[in-house]
């Protein structure tokens, strides 16, 4: 692992969820990863293995209690715009539009008013939103939520992308769209990002690495390093691409089994 | 429009009926004029009184109380619920507080205010913002608590500082919650300030009903109080339209 010259070192990383009422949770055990900086790493794993959590960590909304996480050498204290995230769950303001929403992190950053509106209009037509600019989260449906959430994050180009199942509530048509765009801007403006999602075959196209953790309490299972040429457009189906998709499946597969098999104990 | 317009008749014909039945109870002696006036010389009455000076002093001064009362009400009561949800030592400071006077019937503290500040405005004020605030405060504690956490974390994420996040996420998540207390708010201080001016007062709507009740005047005391059940009903409408705008964003 190339701890030297990463950007983000995560370090012996375990994290406990303590509920008021209820036992503790171990969520996140013993993690160590490194990823080097204008690295596209994707994060696999089953459901409820701490993919969420891990992120939440890097973003520095959960405190780092048991081991660290540097990024760039120095150790993070909270949250910040230089690590942009795409929440799960979307988390728009619901009382803010479309256009607000996105411009919000603009305006934080203290933009010019009119830089702002370009800048969040640009993003907005990215996404394919143009026309609902005034519509409010709750007049949209879930993938217009989802692509909402994408153009607040991207538009305030930071550093490190973080994002949490990005494309899981979007038609595949969309995705694919969403994927293709995601890598161009990658290209064009390189940066760090870590990607979950539960579709391995997104992961095997988007990642030059795929983390895969194991049940929960999550650890890292195994790192896979892939390198296609994403410009193929029959990489899906040729055989190389489809072996090691079949490849990672049957590791998320055997971890998935084992999440059943605790839950029903 | 004329179809919005015969809906809100329809809707109020109620109140019409109402209206009919009382002036029918007069005029055929079902009750004794001495309990229920004839609406009609209410009605006469009412007129006397909006078109007299006196009358406007009192309703401005029984609106003056009411609103600088609620407003304080509603400004201390927010940043106090507030207050409490986001920072953990005003919430162990002040939550035992609140649970013990929440419950307390508001209109025992008429007499305590008059007792500090007098019979003069100073004292209905001080009630008004006393009784008001506790159900202001509740609603923007819960509110604010209830705001989820992903918001927050998205705010600091996009750039926002913790004072900025609360005010950007916090406030407006609690807004729901705490434009309903404000809501109730609104209705007790009417309830409590016309209770007061009835009690201790030499002004106002509710010292007016006073008076005209101890001087044999039924009629402008009927006036008054429908005059006050008017204004307190127009308040919530205004209110909850106002409201419905301000949270336009929920479907
Ligand atoms: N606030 C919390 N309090 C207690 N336990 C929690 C909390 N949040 C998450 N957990 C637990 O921690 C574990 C990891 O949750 P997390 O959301 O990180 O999983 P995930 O890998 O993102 O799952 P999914 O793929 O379904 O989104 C789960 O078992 C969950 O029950
Ligand atoms: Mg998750």
């Amino acid at each position: 692992m190339a701890v030297n010259g990463a950007q983000i070192v995560i370090d012996r990383l375990s994290h406990m969820y303590r509920p008021p009422h209820g036992k503790p949770v171990l969520a996140v055990d013993d993690v160590s990863l490194a990823v080097g900086e204008r690295e596209f790493l994707a994060l696999l794993g089953p459901s409820g293995c701490g993919k969420s959590t891990l992120l939440y960590l890097l973003g520095g909304f959960l405190p780092t209690e048991t081991g660290s996480i540097t990024v760039d050498g120095k150790p993070i204290t909270g949250p910040g715009p230089d690590r942009g995230i795409v929440f799960q769950h979307f988390a728009l303001f619901p009382w803010k539009t479309v256009r607000a929403n996105v411009m919000y992190g603009l305006k934080r950053a203290g933009l010019p008013r009119d830089e702002q509106e370009k800048r969040a209009q640009a993003f907005i037509d990215l996404v394919g939103l143009h026309g609902f600019e005034e519509s409010y989260p709750s007049q949209l449906s879930g993938g217009m939520k989802q692509r909402t959430a994408i153009a607040r994050t991207l538009a305030i180009d930071p550093e490190i992308l973080l994002m949490d199942e990005p494309f899981g509530a979007l038609d595949a048509q969309t995705r694919s769209l969403m994927q293709t765009e995601l890598l161009s801007i990658w290209e064009r403006s390189p940066k760090t990002v870590i990607f979950v999602t539960h579709d391995v075959q997104e992961a095997v196209y988007l990642a030059r690495r795929i983390a895969v953790m194991s049940a929960r309490p999550g650890r890292i299972k195994a790192i896979i390093e892939t390198n296609f040429d994403r410009r193929d457009p029959h990489l899906f189906k040729s055989k190389p691409f489809v072996d090691k998709v079949d490849e990672i499946w049957d590791l998320v597969r055997a971890e998935a089994i084992k999440a059943q098999g605790t839950r029903s104990t | 429009m004329t179809a919005a317009l015969s809906g809100v008749a329809f809707r109020y014909l109620p109140i019409v009926i109402l209206a009919v039945l009382w002036q029918m109870a007069s005029e055929f002696g079902w009750v004794s004029t001495a309990v229920l006036p004839p609406l009609s010389s209410v009605f006469e009455a009412g007129w006397g009184l909006i078109t007299s000076d006196d009358f406007w002093v009192n309703a401005g001064a029984s609106l003056y109380r009411g609103g600088v009362g609620l407003l304080l009400a509603i400004v201390i009561g927010a940043a106090l619920g507030i207050g409490m949800a986001w920072w953990r030592p005003v919430r162990a400071l002040l939550s035992p507080i609140v649970e013990i006077f929440y419950p307390l019937p508001k209109s025992a503290l008429i007499p305590v205010t008059a007792l500090w500040l007098g019979f003069g405005d100073a004292s209905k004020i001080l009630l008004i913002f006393l009784g008001c605030m506790l159900p202001v405060t509740i609603g923007a504690f819960n509110g604010a608590r209830g705001s989820e956490r992903t918001l927050v974390w998205s705010a600091r994420s996009l750039g926002a500082g913790r004072l900025r996040t609360l005010w950007d996420v916090v406030v407006p998540s609690a807004m729901p919650e705490l434009l309903n207390g404000v809501r109730t708010a609104l209705a007790l201080s009417w309830v409590l300030l016309v209770a007061s001016e009835l009690i201790v007062a030499r002004a106002g709507l509710g010292y007016l009903i006073g008076f005209m009740g101890d001087g044999g005047n039924y009629d402008g005391m009927f006036a008054v109080v429908l005059f006050v059940a008017l204004l307190g009903f127009i308040a919530d409408r205004l209110y909850q339209m106002a409201m419905q705008r301000a949270l336009r964003w929920r479907e």
